[in-house]
């Protein structure tokens, strides 16, 4: 690489750009070879969802295959109660979340006390408990509650893993507005239900609105409490797919529909909050 | 702008306490109590007793001995073992593959946004997703994608899961954690002042200089951050075991939490499994008030 940069030095302007912009097409081309090997699990799992079983199972593998739609009508069949379950369960811990967490960052970010950032600090440090050091009270509380396999009970356990990233998050962005603002709001007569839902929240909704895409996001995917808090009644799609665990070829093609249709919608909205997302889950530790 | 907030911020917080803001953050941190330090304070109190729920009228406080057999018992040392060194190697591998694609993504050409976020995908893949693919339709040492690689390349096929389990789980992991550290190390590249480097090329540097006196000191922060950060996420890797290898074989790929849910679930040795949550907590809070403290002062940049 040295002698490159060397002998590039020593050459005319002409000849540097055009070593450059080989060296840079060579990096390019490297980059999305890169790109392709690190997608090939997913490509070659969306690709078996559009195979007959026998093909999805053949080795050596088919690359070249008319495509097929049967996997996915099949899988929607089994894929539904399981799909209804997430959604609810997604939904209201989602929406819980949010009715307890947007009040606490929206006041402590315009009305910060002493305490406030320990506060902060302290619920932020509630995110980085693991499941395991609650799980077993857990289980044994929601036996005796019936809240066992219920939409209800997941959507308890839910609203704790977002809710510290529901405070964090609409915190942040309240305190990025001006401060100004508020205070010609107040100088105006505004009540703070007003500077809440008329200066506040109509500022910071792109913000609020991908707080709530990663509240999707970590609740859809989640698995550890979903497995060991439902049994089949209230089972969302996590559990659904990790029933496959054990599938022996019979049912590649089927796995793969129902994956592919598991993971879709959080895919897209991870590619809609991908700036969000890293802030989500470093809590702004990087700028 | 910033300076102003700051200064008004200031004269904020010499006022009372506004009660009505208290009554607004009262709810989330009563929810957040009542569903978190709560139960742990029973995990704590439960890890004392020999307790299982198949004899639940046989309580007997034990003190430590739960705690002394998980540091005694070579199977219970061999679980906190395989955590270690599936944190260690993942943090290893993503910072290595993932500071790779930084550097590749750190520069102008044709697509970059479409492949930067392309990229994020497999950190957005369900855990258990990634374990069922690996498993059956990569890994499968007879009609898995890698035994037809090999057979290509003139080598025989492996079963992974079963021949190198530990590897395997570390591959899945590292699949998934690649792009989180990918785009922090992104993210510090590029707040790399360019004319710093200019003027370092300038004074005859050579790239490996550059990288090695300049790009890697800048990037402390980040590595720290992602060290820190997959630390805490990586202790909670759950969904990939249970699918892809149950623990197995053996205890070959059991961690810490898979032994809870199996001490739990399995055997329902209440003491036990809360003993060893109890330690998984003592753990991720340690490396946790370090990057709270990183926080902390990146809060106090911003407010108070």
């Amino acid at each position: 690489m040295s002698t490159l940069r060397e002998t590039t030095v020593r050459q005319s302007d002409n000849g540097k750009k055009t070593a450059a912009m080989v060296q840079g097409s060579l990096l390019t081309v490297l980059t999305y070879l890169v790109l392709f090997l690190f997608l090939f699990p997913l490509i070659w799992m969306i690709a078996a969802g559009f195979k007959t079983e026998a093909q999805a199972f053949a080795s050596p593998p088919i690359f070249f295959f008319t495509p097929t739609l049967e996997n996915f009508s099949r899988a929607l069949e089994t894929y539904g109660p399981f799909l209804k379950n997430s959604i609810l369960i997604v939904g209201g811990s989602t929406l819980l979340a949010f009715i307890l967490g947007v009040p606490a960052g929206f006041a402590m970010a315009l009305y910060p006390g002493a305490r406030t950032k320990s506060t902060l600090l302290w619920m932020l440090s509630t995110k980085m408990m693991p499941p395991v050091g609650v799980i077993v009270p857990l289980f044994l509380i929601f036996r005796d509650a019936k809240l066992l396999d219920t939409h209800f009970g997941l959507i308890l356990m839910f609203t704790t893993i977002n809710l510290p990233l529901v405070v964090w998050m609409v915190h942040s962005y309240i305190s990025e507005i001006p401060f100004g603002i508020f205070e010609a709001a107040k100088v105006d007569g505004a009540s703070m239900f007003q500077e809440f839902f008329q200066v506040a929240m109509p500022l910071a909704l792109p913000g609020i609105a991908s707080t709530a895409l990663l509240c999707v996001i970590f609740a859809w995917n989640e698995v550890f409490f979903a497995l060991n808090l439902t049994s089949s009644d209230a089972s969302p799609l996590s559990v659904y797919i990790s029933s496959f665990k054990t599938s022996e070829g019979l049912f590649w093609a089927q796995m793969s529909a129902a994956a592919t249709l598991t993971i879709a919608p959080v895919m897209i909205f991870g590619w809609f909050a991908q700036k969000q997302l890293i802030r989500g889950l470093t809590f702004g530790a990087v700028k | 702008m910033l300076s102003k907030s700051v200064s008004t911020t200031q004269e904020t917080k010499k006022k009372p306490i506004n009660i009505a803001a208290t009554l607004l953050v009262l709810p989330a941190l009563v929810y957040l109590i009542v569903s978190t330090q709560a139960p742990f304070l029973m995990t704590v109190y439960y890890s004392f007793f020999k307790w299982n729920l198949t004899i639940p009228d046989d309580r007997p406080f034990i003190g430590l001995s739960n705690y002394l057999s998980l540091f005694t018992d070579t199977q219970n040392l061999h679980v906190m073992l395989n955590t270690l060194v599936l944190m260690l190697s993942v943090v290893v591998l993503t910072i290595l593959i993932g500071g790779g694609v930084a550097l590749l993504l750190n520069r102008p050409f044709l697509g970059r946004p479409v492949v930067r976020t392309l990229f994020i995908s497999s950190f957005l893949v369900m855990p258990v997703v990634t374990a069922v693919v690996w498993k059956n339709m990569l890994m499968n040492p007879v009609f898995g994608f890698f035994a037809w690689v090999s057979q290509q390349l003139g080598l025989p096929a492996v079963d992974y899961l079963s021949q190198y389990p530990m590897a395997s789980i570390v591959a899945m992991v590292t699949w998934e954690w690649t792009p989180f550290a990918a785009l922090i190390l992104l993210t510090g590249l590029q707040s790399m002042p360019e004319e710093q480097l200019e003027a370092a090329r300038l004074d005859g540097c050579t790239p490996l200089q550059e990288f090695w006196y300049m790009l890697l000191p800048h990037l402390s922060k980040s590595l720290e951050v992602v060290v820190l950060l997959e630390t805490i996420f990586l202790m909670q890797v759950y969904g990939e075991i249970y699918t892809a290898t149950s623990g197995g074989p053996g205890i070959s790929t059991t961690t810490i939490p898979y032994f809870i849910y199996q001490k739990a679930f399995a055997e329902y040795n209440i003491g036990l499994a809360s003993a060893a949550g109890v330690l998984a907590v003592l753990f991720t809070n340690l490396v946790s008030s370090v990057i709270l403290r990183m926080i902390g002062r990146n809060i106090q940049g911003v407010k108070a």
